[in-house]
C-alpha cells in the first residue's frame, strides 16, 4: 500500500463517517413523529397535556392501547381492511395478468384498439370519476356492500401496463416449445409465464395491496354502515368520539400502520423493486 | 412473429361454417386470446369507462345522487362555474399547494437518495427510516401530525419555544400541509431517486476522478444530467398527484381555517354528495380533468423536443 492510497483511505472513510452522521440526524427527524406517537401512547389520559413535556416519565402504561382494543372497533376494522385490500389484490392481480398476456402474447381482433384505450385509461385520475362511479354503484345496489368497496378498485391499467412489458420480455421460445409438446394457451400461461413472472406480480399486488389498505376517499364515500368501515376509515370517523384523547387515538394511530409497516419490513426488496420498475415503465 | 407462431386469429376464424347471432359474434371477437383480456375489459367498462362517460352527460344535467329529477341544462353547469368563486378559491388553493410542494419533494429526494445511497453501511435502515410515512393510511398520517402541530401541547412548537399558529391561520395553515405532506410521500421518490442512482455506471465516475473533476463538478455533469429522466418523471407524477390532493387536507383541518386550505377534490366532493348536486360536480370534476390532460400533454411535448433537440 502506498502513502497516496492510504491517504484516500483516510479522506473517504472520513468522508463516510460525515455522510452517516447527516443521514442519522435526518433520519432521527424523520422518525420523530413515530417516536412521539409511542411516547404519547403509554402516557394516561390525563397526562398527555403536561408542560414541559417528556419523552418519558415513571407512569407510562397500556391503558390507552387496552381501551382502543377494548372496544374491538379496530379488531373490526381491521379485518374489514383484510378482506377488502386482500379481494381487491386478489381481482386485481388475476384480471390484470389474464389482460396482460393476453394483449402482450395472443392475436385477436380489436387487440390494438383495445390495448390503446386500456392505456389511454391511465390518464384518468381516479377523483375525476368518483361522483358519477357512485351514482353507478349505487345503482347497481352495491353501496354499504363488501362488493361496493371492493369491485370498483379493481381497474388498474397501469397494472396491465407493467405486466404487458414484463410479459413482453419473456422468451418467446420457451412458450413455443411448450405448444409443440401439445400444451394449450392457458396451460402455458399458467404453467410457464406466471411462475417466471413472480418477482413483477409480487410487486404489483404488493402496490396494489398498500394503495387498497390506505385508500380513504372511495371507502368512506361508499359505506355508511360503521361495521364495513376500514382501518382508516373507521379511524377518521371515530376522531371526533375519542374528543381530544390523545393517548387513545396515538396507540390507534400506530396499531393501525402496525400491519404495513410489517409487510414493509418483509417484502424490502420487492418493494423498492417494484417502485423501481413502476417508475421506470412510467417513462 | 417467427415462424413457429400459431397462425393469427384472423385467417382461422371463418374455418368452420361461419356461425350466426351476436353470441357468434362475441366468440369470434375474443377467439385466439380475447378470452384473457375480456374479465379485465367488464372492470374497465364499468368502473371507468362508464363513469367517465355518464359522469360527461350528468355535467350537462341538473340532478341529483339519485339520478333523478334530472333536467337538461346544456353548458350550464359549466356557465356557473364560471362564475363560481368558491371553484376557484379551491382551484387556487389547490395550484398553490401544487406549486409549493412539487419542488419541494424533487430537492428534498433527491439529497436524501443521495445520501442513503453514498452511505455504504446499513442501506436497509436508510431505506425503511425515509420510505416509513408513505406506508401511513392518510387518517393515521392527520392524527399524528394535528398532534405535532398543537398549538399549545404540540412537541414543534415546544421544540422551538414559540407560539405558531400552524393550522390556525391560513398561510401557516397551507405551510403546515405542504409539511406534513413532503413528511408523508417523499419516500417515493426518494426511491426512484435510489434506482436512478444505482442504474448510474460507476465508470463515469472513474474516468472523471482521473480527469482531476471534484465531486461538485462529477455531481454537476454527471449524476444530475443521469436522473434528469427520473426527476421529469418526478415533477409530473408529483403535479398529477397534488392536483388532486384531497385525503390528508380533509383529515387534518377539513380544508380550515375558513376553506383558506380547502382543495378543489374537497369542494367537488362537497357539491356531488353533501350538496346532492352531481351534475355540477361531474361539470367541475371534468374541469379538474381537462386541466389534468394538459399537464399530460405538455410533458409528452416537452419530452418529444427534448429528444428532437438531442437528436441535432
Amino acid at each position: 500500500m502506498s502513502e497516496r492510497s492510504f491517504a484516500v483511505k483516510a479522506r473517504r472513510n472520513a468522508g463516510q463517517i460525515v455522510l452517516t452522521a447527516i443521514g442519522a440526524l435526518l433520519a432521527a427527524l424523520w422518525l420523530v413523529p413515530f417516536g412521539w406517537a409511542l411516547s404519547t401512547s403509554f402516557k394516561p389520559e390525563g397526562d398527555t397535556q403536561l408542560l414541559p413535556l417528556k419523552w418519558i416519565q415513571s407512569n407510562m402504561n397500556l391503558d390507552a392501547y387496552r381501551s382502543v382494543l377494548g372496544t374491538g372497533d379496530i379488531p373490526k376494522w381491521l379485518v374489514n381492511s383484510v378482506i377488502v385490500s386482500t379481494g381487491v389484490t386478489a381481482l386485481t392481480l388475476a384480471v390484470s395478468a389474464l389482460a396482460a398476456y393476453g394483449f402482450a402474447r395472443t392475436d385477436f381482433r380489436y387487440r390494438k384498439a383495445l390495448f390503446g384505450l386500456t392505456l389511454a385509461g391511465i390518464m384518468v385520475p381516479g377523483t375525476v370519476i368518483t361522483a358519477p362511479l357512485f351514482a353507478n354503484v349505487r345503482t347497481m345496489g352495491l353501496v354499504d356492500t363488501y362488493w361496493g368497496v371492493i369491485l370498483p378498485q379493481v381497474s388498474a391499467p397501469a397494472m396491465v401496463f407493467i405486466l404487458y412489458k414484463f410479459f413482453q420480455g419473456v422468451p418467446r421460445e420457451l412458450e413455443e416449445a411448450a405448444r409443440i409438446d401439445g400444451a394449450g394457451r392457458w396451460r402455458v400461461f399458467l404453467g410457464i409465464v406466471l411462475p417466471l413472472s413472480r418477482p413483477v406480480l409480487a410487486a404489483v399486488g404488493i402496490f396494489t395491496f398498500i394503495g387498497s389498505w390506505n385508500n380513504f376517499m372511495w371507502p368512506y364515500l361508499v359505506t355508511t354502515d360503521p361495521d364495513l368501515a376500514t382501518l382508516p376509515v373507521g379511524l377518521a370517523t371515530v376522531q371526533s368520539s375519542f374528543g381530544i384523547r390523545w393517548a387513545q387515538l396515538m396507540a390507534g394511530a400506530l396499531l393501525a400502520a402496525l400491519p404495513l409497516l410489517i409487510v414493509f419490513v418483509f417484502f424490502q426488496r420487492q418493494i423498492v423493486r417494484g417502485v423501481a420498475h413502476t417508475g421506470i415503465a412510467g417513462q | 412473429m417467427t415462424a413457429l407462431a400459431p397462425p393469427p386469429a384472423r385467417s382461422a376464424a371463418p374455418a368452420p361454417a361461419p356461425e350466426r347471432g351476436a353470441r357468434a359474434r362475441l366468440g369470434r371477437l375474443f377467439q385466439h386470446g380475447g378470452w384473457f383480456v375480456a374479465p379485465f375489459l367488464v372492470f374497465y367498462g364499468l368502473f371507468l369507462l362508464w363513469p367517465l362517460v355518464s359522469g360527461l352527460w350528468y355535467s350537462l344535467n341538473e340532478t341529483n345522487l339519485a339520478g333523478i329529477n334530472t333536467e337538461f341544462i346544456g353548458l350550464g353547469n359549466y356557465r356557473e362555474a364560471l362564475g363560481d368563486d368558491q371553484l376557484w378559491d379551491s382551484l387556487g388553493n389547490t395550484l398553490k399547494f401544487t406549486a409549493m410542494i412539487t419542488p419541494l419533494i424533487v430537492v428534498v429526494a433527491f439529497f436524501l437518495a443521495l445520501l442513503a445511497h453514498s452511505i455504504k453501511r446499513g442501506k436497509w435502515f436508510w431505506r425503511l427510516a425515509f420510505f416509513a410515512p408513505f406506508l401511513l393510511p392518510s387518517a393515521v398520517l392527520a392524527d399524528l401530525w394535528r398532534w405535532l402541530y398543537e398549538p399549545d401541547f404540540g412537541l414543534i412548537n415546544n421544540a422551538i419555544d414559540r407560539r405558531v399558529p400552524w393550522l390556525l391561520e391560513g398561510d401557516w395553515a397551507m405551510f403546515s400541509m405542504v409539511l406534513a405532506t413532503l413528511w408523508w410521500t417523499v419516500g417515493f421518490s426518494f426511491l426512484l431517486y435510489l434506482a436512478a442512482l444505482q442504474s448510474i455506471p460507476g465508470h463515469l465516475y472513474e474516468a472523471a476522478a482521473l480527469d482531476g473533476a471534484g465531486p461538485w463538478r462529477r455531481m454537476r455533469h454527471i449524476t444530475v444530467p443521469m436522473v434528469r429522466n427520473i426527476t421529469g418523471l418526478i415533477v409530473v407524477l408529483q403535479i398529477l398527484a397534488s392536483l388532486q390532493v384531497f385525503d390528508q387536507i380533509f383529515l387534518i383541518n377539513e380544508g380550515g381555517p375558513n376553506n383558506e386550505t380547502r382543495p378543489v377534490v374537497q369542494y367537488i366532493i362537497q357539491q356531488g354528495f353533501t350538496g346532492y348536486r352531481i351534475g355540477y360536480a361531474s361539470a367541475l370534476s371534468y374541469i379538474v380533468f381537462v386541466l389534468i390532460v394538459a399537464v399530460t400533454l405538455a410533458r409528452l411535448w416537452l419530452v418529444r423536443n427534448r429528444s428532437e433537440g438531442n437528436a441535432v
